[in-house]
């Protein structure tokens, strides 16, 4: 999870990542950043992140975006 | 048959009564057969195209669904025996079979898009070629007929088979559900693109007969054809005016021409969608909204978050996000973050795959370079302005003007005018007559002409300005109110008499004050020619 955090941060140092959970509904990260997050999480844990994942549920929030990681994991 | 003709609203009234007329298990089946009717009566030959399209996409799809039941009883039954790397293995290769069906289904269907939509240009541009090389030699055009709505529809299935595969939902097994998916005859023209999991939650369901529904649906119709016939139509004799000599409106005109044009596509555009849904909710069935008041938007990325709104998420969806998220595109951004840095690596993907949405934008909208044109400065004032957001931020905890109404007024202004800028590349015939006319704003500075009754030379009349502002001024009083909620729900909760006036007082502007008769065309909607 830390490594989520530190990935998110990178991005937009201003937000509180451990409490938001409307990163997408409240516009606070862009299609941009979706894809910079992609590349990124996918270098960190060594997977691929489906195009189909991209979808609100999944990049709400720090603790989604881990669960998503997780069970792709888990799926390979 | 035109929205805005009378065998439409003749057809409209037959349809509506016969939908709530037979039973309501049938209800789809008539919408069907609606649909496919209205679509002949637009052009017989249009028929073989949208049953193809409807038959290979029903193909495609029926193919990769089994792929995946059979992949997924597979597994199961071998759940034990088989080892991760077998099963990621075989996953592996199922997937593949499935891609193979999806791309054959999307090589067909934009196959007949792009011929039909953009042979012509190719040989217009090879002829071109031929000329700078001095060769004497000019292919023939074909000059195929485009059937109607064949960029929305195509768009919307292609859509559909993407999500089968994705395994987003299963594929529809009833072929006939399918193509009144694709045919809807209200949204066949002009959008909105639907999603299918999102349209066949009304579309398919029985619909009993509610009065304030078909109510509302009614008014949204009304304020549609207001939209269109008092304002788009109006406003589209003095645009063509202006773009139709532009040896003679130069300067100032120009500038009026942009705005003139900002409002008519507005009005006919969101007028067209208002028709649409409005349609649509007298039968009961929910189409997604194509706009939310665009032109309040305070930057350009916010205004095509506003602006066709189904257009734009079908491209993030479908086409920029598979682009910029692909395997090739990550493992060369990892190549350009060595080589170049984190920066410049991290944008590749990002950067590419705009610009290929923005020159497929462009391209959508029409088969000339000025579409073309047109789509990529879009792209450039997008990236630019995202490339100096650290420079807005900085700004902005600063000065601390962003909650203060005269900076967002500024914004909005801002926003308005760089679009009708990006946006006169729709009108004139070429990309070198729409610099040219940009250039003579500042080298013609005829704007004393204004004051000299120059507006009067444009095709209307004092009495059409005075209908233009009241009508434009009474749309910019909705958009402000639509902010807090629907009128048409404040409207009903007020006292019956103002109600009806209300409704009145509409529908005999649009009977009286429509754009018809002599000099007038009840014209297409811009949309539909798409």
């Amino acid at each position: 999870m830390e490594e989520v955090l530190e990935i998110l941060r990178e991005l937009h140092p201003e937000v509180d990542y451990e409490t938001c959970e409307t990163l997408i509904d409240d516009k606070i990260i862009d299609s941009f950043d979706i894809v910079t997050l992609i590349s990124d999480l996918s270098d960190e844990f060594d997977i691929t992140i489906p195009v189909e994942e991209i979808k609100p549920e999944n990049f709400n929030s720090a603790k989604a975006l881990y669960a998503m990681i997780e069970r792709l994991l888990e799926d390979e | 048959m035109l929205f805005t003709s009378y065998e439409f609203l003749l057809f409209l009234i037959v349809v509506i009564t016969a939908y709530y007329s037979v039973r309501k298990k049938h209800q789809w089946i008539l919408l069907l057969a609606a649909s496919y009717i209205f679509y002949a009566i637009a052009g017989p030959t249009y028929l073989f195209y949208i049953i193809a399209t409807t038959l290979s996409t029903y193909i495609a799809s029926y193919k990769i669904n089994a792929l995946q039941e059979k992949q997924s009883i597979y597994i199961k039954e071998n759940k034990g025996s088989l080892s991760r790397e077998e099963r990621k293995e075989y996953k592996a290769i199922m997937k593949k079979k499935q891609r193979t069906w999806l791309v054959r289904c999307l090589l067909f269907n934009f196959g007949i898009l792009a011929v039909l939509k953009y042979t012509d240009f190719a040989i217009a541009n090879v002829n071109s070629l031929f000329s700078l090389f001095g060769r004497n030699k000019e292919l023939p055009f074909l000059r195929f007929a485009l059937p109607l709505g064949i960029s929305f529809y195509t768009f919307q299935t292609m859509g559909y088979i993407i999500d089968v595969y994705r395994e987003k939902y299963s594929y529809e097994r009833n072929v006939f559900r399918l193509a009144l998916f694709i045919s809807f005859f209200p949204q066949l023209i002009q959008g909105p693109i639907s999603r299918f999991d999102d349209l066949k939650k009304t579309l398919f369901e029985e619909h009993s007969f509610d009065a304030r529904e078909i109510s509302f649906g009614l008014q949204r119709i009304l304020w549609g054809y207001f939209k269109k016939l008092v304002i788009a139509d109006r406003l589209l004799v003095a645009v063509n005016t202006i773009i139709g000599s532009p040896k003679e409106y130069q300067g100032v005109y120009v500038l009026i021409g942009m705005l003139f044009y900002a409002i008519e596509l507005y009005c006919d555009f969101t007028g067209g969608i208002d028709i649409v849904i409005g349609i649509a909710q007298v039968l009961g069935i929910q189409l997604e909204e194509n706009f939310i008041r665009p032109y309040f938007s305070k930057s350009i990325t916010e205004y095509w978050r506003r602006w066709h709104i189904t257009l734009g998420t079908w491209f993030k969806d479908y086409m920029f996000y598979p682009i910029s998220v692909s395997k090739p595109m990550l493992d060369l951004s990892k190549k350009c973050r060595k080589w170049f840095g984190n920066g410049i690596g991290k944008r590749i993907p990002v950067y590419i795959a705009s610009i290929i949405v923005w020159f497929t934008t462009g391209i959508w909208h029409g088969a000339a370079w000025n579409f073309i044109v047109w789509g990529l400065l879009n792209c450039l004032v997008i990236l630019i302005s995202q490339e100096c957001s650290p420079l807005y931020l900085k700004f902005h905890e600063r000065f601390d003007v962003a909650d203060k109404g005269w900076y967002r007024l500024f914004q909005i202004g801002r926003t308005f005018w760089l679009m009708s800028f990006l946006r006169t590349f729709d009108c004139y015939r070429d990309v070198g007559t729409t610099f040219r006319m940009y250039a003579t704003i500042v080298t013609k500075p005829n704007y004393l002409e204004l004051f000299r009754g120059g507006l009067m030379h444009l095709g209307l009349t004092p009495a059409d300005y005075i209908v233009l502002i009241l009508s434009v001024t009474l749309i910019l009083i909705v958009s402000l109110l639509q902010r807090s909620g629907s009128v048409r729900e404040k409207l009903a909760a007020r006292p019956i008499w103002l109600r009806y006036t209300a409704y009145f007082a509409i529908f005999l502007a649009v009977l009286l004050l429509g754009a018809y008769g002599v000099g007038y065309d009840a014209s297409q909607f811009i949309y539909s020619q798409f």
